[in-house]
């Protein structure tokens, strides 16, 4: 097909598109002037069931738990997706980790991105750690505090050392890390079962100070298990990416 | 009724399929997905919006202050995660078909087979 009658046919769906969404626009309530039943009903229950007061952790965690074990485990598919779809083929051989670009010499790592990205290491992983463990607290949990710990690694590969990065993040105990993460959080569900209360009930302790980080039982537990799993399932895919770039090369071509 | 909102985010659709529909990189076709995904984020937040009120964190504010609707932050962090999982797959399966086929180009892979 030739790029105009691409197109053409792509301004004729989104016409169709436009067509539909602004009709389906007119069935919503006003911007501002949400009515729906749920929101205002967990925000009436929320914080005196939960004794957390970040009530989009308590969702998360407690009210649409269940969901979130599937999120995370979509997670740890596409983790191990990405290890799959890029696993060593025929042909392909490792060499020395280089970087390299294609017309010209890659510049070596400057001293100033060497010094920045080792000094933040160590903020990053104190963030990383207090976001995941104040779900309950503020806007933070065990997602974003995952991500951010990944960071960290990923700003010593920054610092120039690829070696380092693979030695401090071997992918041995990445894989235990990640699993740990997952199947705690999937565990956590379990252990409620055993004492006849249904999946994912919040059996434990919740404090008696809202928010604080001691409070809100299982959703302080659940957010600490999906940092793990969060910041090992993005160490593996960075990981992946980069091993295809620094150490693979093509395969016989 | 106001819907800037829901213009910007018809907007931002628009102009990520463009992107996918015109591209010709494959890199450059997921970021379009990366962006016409975001769309709902803001679609999302914006359903759930309440004037006047405050996000419902009530560390340093009364329980019972008006708050925007938590369930819709919820889903907006889960569409996060989709997204990044869908991205980093997308993104190692560009990477075996450059080895494959040695182009980036998605006209040029549609004439490949297999």
């Amino acid at each position: 097909m030739k790029p105009g009658q691409r197109r053409l046919m792509f301004f004729a769906g989104a016409a169709g598109l436009v067509a539909f969404y602004l009709w389906g626009l007119l069935g919503l309530p006003g911007f501002g002037n949400y009515p729906g039943p749920y929101g205002p009903a967990i925000l009436r229950v929320a914080v005196a069931q939960t004794q957390a007061t970040g009530v989009v952790s308590a969702v998360n965690f407690e009210y649409r738990g269940f969901d979130t074990v599937g999120e995370e485990f979509i997670l740890f598919t596409a983790a191990a997706g990405t290890a799959i779809v890029l696993r060593m083929l025929r042909g392909e051989g490792e060499r020395s980790p280089v970087d390299e670009a294609r017309d010209r010499d890659a510049p070596p790592t400057s001293n100033a991105v060497r010094t920045i990205a080792l000094l933040f290491t160590g903020p990053v992983v104190v963030v990383g750690w207090w976001l995941a463990s104040h779900a309950q607290t503020n806007p933070s949990g065990g997602f974003q505090g995952g991500v951010v710990l990944a960071t960290a690694f990923i700003l010593i590969y920054l610092a120039g050392a690829f070696l380092t990065f693979s030695k401090l993040s071997p992918t041995d105990v990445t894989d235990a890390v990640e699993a740990a993460g997952a199947g705690g959080f999937a565990a956590v569900g379990l252990a409620a079962l055993f004492t006849g209360l249904p999946y994912l009930y919040n059996y434990l302790p919740l404090g008696q100070i809202p928010g604080a980080v001691s409070s809100s039982g299982t959703i302080a537990l659940i957010s600490f298990f999906v940092g793990l799993e969060v910041a090992a399932a993005f160490l593996l895919i960075v990981s992946e990416l980069l091993e295809q770039t620094l150490l693979i090369r093509h395969g016989g071509r | 009724m106001q819907v800037f909102p829901f213009i910007v985010v018809a907007w931002i659709i628009g102009v990520g399929l463009y992107g996918i529909a015109t591209s010709r990189n494959l890199i450059h076709q997921i970021v379009c997905l990366i962006v016409v995904q975001s769309s709902t984020y803001v679609l999302l937040l914006g359903v759930g919006y309440v004037t006047g009120a405050v996000a419902p964190y009530f560390y340093d504010v009364p329980v019972h202050t008006p708050a925007v609707d938590p369930v819709v932050q919820a889903l907006a962090l889960t569409d996060v995660v989709v997204e990044a999982a869908v991205t980093a797959l997308l993104l190692a399966i560009a990477i075996q078909a450059h080895k494959r086929f040695g182009t980036l180009d998605p006209h040029e892979l549609a004439e490949f087979k297999g």
